[in-house]
């Protein structure tokens, strides 16, 4: 099935999890993360079970300092 | 009020754009900025906002300037290592535009003090470098009321929303509550090109001006993400989040709390 992560077209296999899809997107800290599913932002406590259908459209959204940490 | 012969030859580039003009012009030396933290996105903030003649621009920050500061924070030059950011902030202003006033506040933005700094504001720019202060002053615009401007920058990516308090997304509907502690990239990880501070700052600025004459679309409930690398702008709409912990239906958050910075675990280089 074909999803849309950040803009751009992916092929994926049906039933893809959001945490499934962090791993496979090579996101390195998922905590820094913030998924947003067809327009609502969803719950962390729902990564595991949410599974995904033809035509999603998914954004990570990125947590973001002031580049710098002193 | 009106302006005087200097002032419409100072602001002459203002006055003839329609959507400012001579009103436009007064309304901005009538007006008051905050901008929390006089670092890489205050500075160019700062800077724009007080060549365009904001009348009062408040800066708040505890920090003194340091010479890895000055990669990216440009409103502090060599000359001002050592000095603190407030006051070289307020300096340079100064020398831009005798009309604006500077308000420094050389502290930290904490519970306690900020929302009745932020109450003398009719617009607040987050130029913060950290998650706890970022919340900080989400929430503080929120209890007042005031609308602002948030934003972030990490290595070659920045972002920002505007956040209208009551009509549209905040930062937390976005991200809840700051990462856990152990999740933020270590210092040596979390470098920054020196520019994304200036290209992202001054959009944060464009948005205060436009708040403020009330012209064009601001940027609510829509998040902007930059790549330098690719070169590429994206708006990625966000409604806000009927579970938001504070703008949400049921919210927890009734009152501003300090959350915990999670801090990284190197030495700073
Ligand atoms: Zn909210």
């Amino acid at each position: 099935m074909k999803i849309v992560v950040n803009g751009e077209e992916f092929e994926s296999k049906d039933g893809l999890t959001i945490s499934e899809l962090l791993v496979e997107q090579e996101v390195k800290m998922p905590d820094m993360v913030s998924v947003e599913l067809n327009g609502e932002i969803l719950k962390r406590s729902v990564f595991e079970t949410a599974s995904l259908n033809e035509g999603d459209k998914v954004e990570f959204l990125y947590f973001m300092g002031g580049g710098q940490w002193d | 009020m009106g302006l005087s012969e200097q002032q419409i030859e100072r602001y002459s580039r203002h006055i003839i754009l329609e959507e400012v003009g001579g009103q436009g012009q007064e309304k901005l030396l009538e007006s008051k900025v905050l901008i929390v933290g006089a670092g890489g996105l205050g500075a160019p903030a700062a800077l724009y906002l007080g060549a365009a003649g904001i009348g009062t621009i408040g800066l708040i920050d505890a920090d003194k300037v340091d010479l890895t500061n000055l990669q990216r924070q440009v409103i502090h030059h060599t000359a001002d290592v050592g000095v603190e950011k407030v006051k070289s902030a307020e300096n340079k202003i100064n020398a831009i535009n005798p009309d604006v006033t500077v308000k420094t506040y050389h502290q930290w933005a904490k519970a306690d003090n900020i929302r009745e700094i932020v109450r003398e504001y009719d617009f607040v720019i987050d130029g913060t470098d950290n998650f706890a202060a970022k919340f900080l002053v989400n929430d503080a615009c929120w209890f007042e009321k005031k609308a602002y401007s948030h934003a972030g920058i990490l290595r070659f990516d920045g972002q920002l929303i505007t956040v209208v308090p009551g009509q549209s997304t905040c930062y937390r509907c976005i991200f809840g509550s700051p990462p856990p502690v152990g999740s933020v990239p270590s210092c040596s990880q979390a470098g920054v090109l020196g520019v994304l501070a200036g290209v992202i700052g001054s959009l944060q600025a464009t948005e205060a001006i436009k708040y403020l004459l009330g012209i064009g679309d601001l940027l609510t409930n829509t998040l902007l993400t930059y790549n330098a690398l690719k070169m590429q702008f994206r708006r990625v709409n966000i409604k806000r989040n009927p579970d938001c912990k504070l703008c949400g239906s049921e919210p927890e958050i009734t009152e501003l709390i300090d959350e915990e910075q999670p801090v990284c675990d190197l030495e700073k280089d």
